[in-house]
């Protein structure tokens, strides 16, 4: 049942920069591990295809949450039980902290990291959704031309996510660090689960919001989701349509109708062990009426 | 094959073996430190948690590598001496927090980091704190009746 750990190479080097030259010098060939709690479960199922690995747990530089007046940046080994302790992310950006705190068991939490769950790259991982509507930039690095030197570039998280499984990290890249921009404390925030427990449980559909509201009208909308593709989405036609949309008691209806009927263009879940496609949808809009729902009340 | 040196249960100990072994198994295997149980393998129930520099972590899902300058407590570490057991083996001890008792080291662990971070948990606080630990039979009542006893035997444990 279990594969010989024996078959396979892990090497930890002792700095940032070493894992990059590396990294450099044969792209493809190491796969990063930090915490280890999703690729040592395929290791133990005997699905784990990569037989050379590379530890990048121990590396402190890319353990870190740097908060300034106007953001929060996270370090990639960051683990989500350092999110839930930081008082500061709870208050300003509490889907993440939300988010973090239904991510696997406390067990869990204390190994994974914020940077394995975007570069693992699940459809259903919990914490893009939330990182998605806070508009969050990831920064990704490299060895840079000369040695020693480190190349990085910055991208908007909503442009990470390419397909199933697939990012915009190069195979001789690592996730260096997320950063956030705080929102006006005037936003309302929403975020919900739906799994099959409680606890750490994989989510059928998971659907994140936050939004400005002024005069009973939707000034600002940021919607985002996860299991309803192939990829953690953000939701930009219902946004579109609910941009400026009326939340007054008359027009409320209509509001309801539209956003469900943009949710529904642009949602395209599965069927799998979890769910159905059929479920999802529903859950979904469901959700999103939840929170449309919480604007008025 | 790679050289590792770990504490465990207060005795530091090198060993020699491949860096993707699980430290589950190392424990086990080359430790002999069977106390630490393997249930799912893959991280959802508990059965394996250890302290992991002082943190609740599954060791069915750390490569041994990862474990090099590690300090580690499993359940073979926890009793004061071989006369006393630590107070939350005691408690479940007397409230019939175990059964067969393969979930039983994990979650006296569990119990031990909930306590010292949440030395006065309330009941969500209970409930979520073994979220990650399963057990097949006791129905869970007798194992949060055990941690209760613990909070008020122990401030600090």
């Amino acid at each position: 049942m279990h594969a010989d750990p024996a078959q396979y190479v892990l090497t930890a080097p002792t700095t940032l920069s070493e894992a990059l030259t590396l990294l450099a010098k044969n792209p493809g060939q190491h796969t990063p591990i930090a915490g280890g709690t999703e690729l040592m479960v395929a290791l133990a199922a005997g699905r784990l295809q990569q037989k050379s690995l590379l530890s990048i747990n121990h590396l402190t530089e890319l353990r870190f949450i740097h908060v300034t007046p106007n953001a929060i940046t996270l370090g990639a080994n960051t683990t989500f039980t350092d999110i839930r302790r930081n008082p500061t992310i709870a208050a300003d950006l509490p889907l993440l902290t939300q988010s973090a705190s239904w991510t696997g068991s406390i067990a869990n939490q204390n190994r994974a990291t914020l940077g394995g769950n975007l570069c693992n790259a699940s459809p259903a991982a919990d914490t893009p959704p939330a990182l998605l509507v806070y508009n969050a930039a990831v920064t990704l690095i490299s060895a840079g031309a000369a040695a020693g030197e480190t190349a990085r570039r910055t991208i908007p998280y909503t442009d990470f996510h390419l397909a199933y499984k697939r990012t915009a990290l190069r195979p001789d890249e690592l996730l260096h660090s997320v950063t956030i921009p705080i929102p006006a404390a005037s936003h309302q925030h929403f975020i919900r689960k739906v799994g099959t427990r409680n606890a750490q449980a994989i989510s059928k559909i998971a659907i994140a919001a936050l939004a400005l509201t002024a005069n009973q009208t939707i000034s600002e909308i940021c919607l985002a989701a996860a299991s309803l593709a192939d990829r953690p989405i953000r939701l930009y036609a219902t946004e579109a349509a609910l941009t400026e949309a009326s939340l007054a008691p008359a027009d409320f209806p209509t509001t309801l109708r539209q956003a469900r009927a943009a949710l529904a263009s642009e949602s395209h879940p599965i069927d799998d062990i979890r769910s159905t496609a059929r479920y999802r949808s529903a859950v979904a809009a469901n959700l999103l009426e939840q929170f449309l729902c919480s604007l008025v009340s | 094959m790679t050289t590792i040196t770990l504490t465990v249960n207060n005795s530091p100990t090198a060993l020699t073996v491949p860096p993707m072994k699980r430290l589950l198994d190392v424990l086990r295997e080359d430790l002999h430190l069977t106390g630490t149980k393997e249930g799912c393998g893959e991280g959802e129930c508990g059965a394996c948690a250890i302290l992991f520099n002082g943190e609740l972590a599954n060791s069915c899902l750390i490569p041994a590598l990862q474990a090099d300058n590690a300090t580690i407590t499993t359940i073979e570490g926890l009793a004061i001496n071989s006369a006393h057991l630590h107070p939350v083996q005691q408690c479940f001890l007397e409230q019939g927090g175990a059964q067969c008792g393969i979930c039983t080291p994990g979650m006296i662990l569990a119990t031990h980091h909930l306590l010292a971070h949440h030395p006065n948990p309330t009941e969500a606080e209970i409930r979520e704190g073994l979220a990650g630990n399963l057990c097949r039979c006791t129905g869970y009542m007798r194992i949060f009746e055990s941690v209760k006893q613990a909070i008020t035997l122990t401030p600090n444990p």
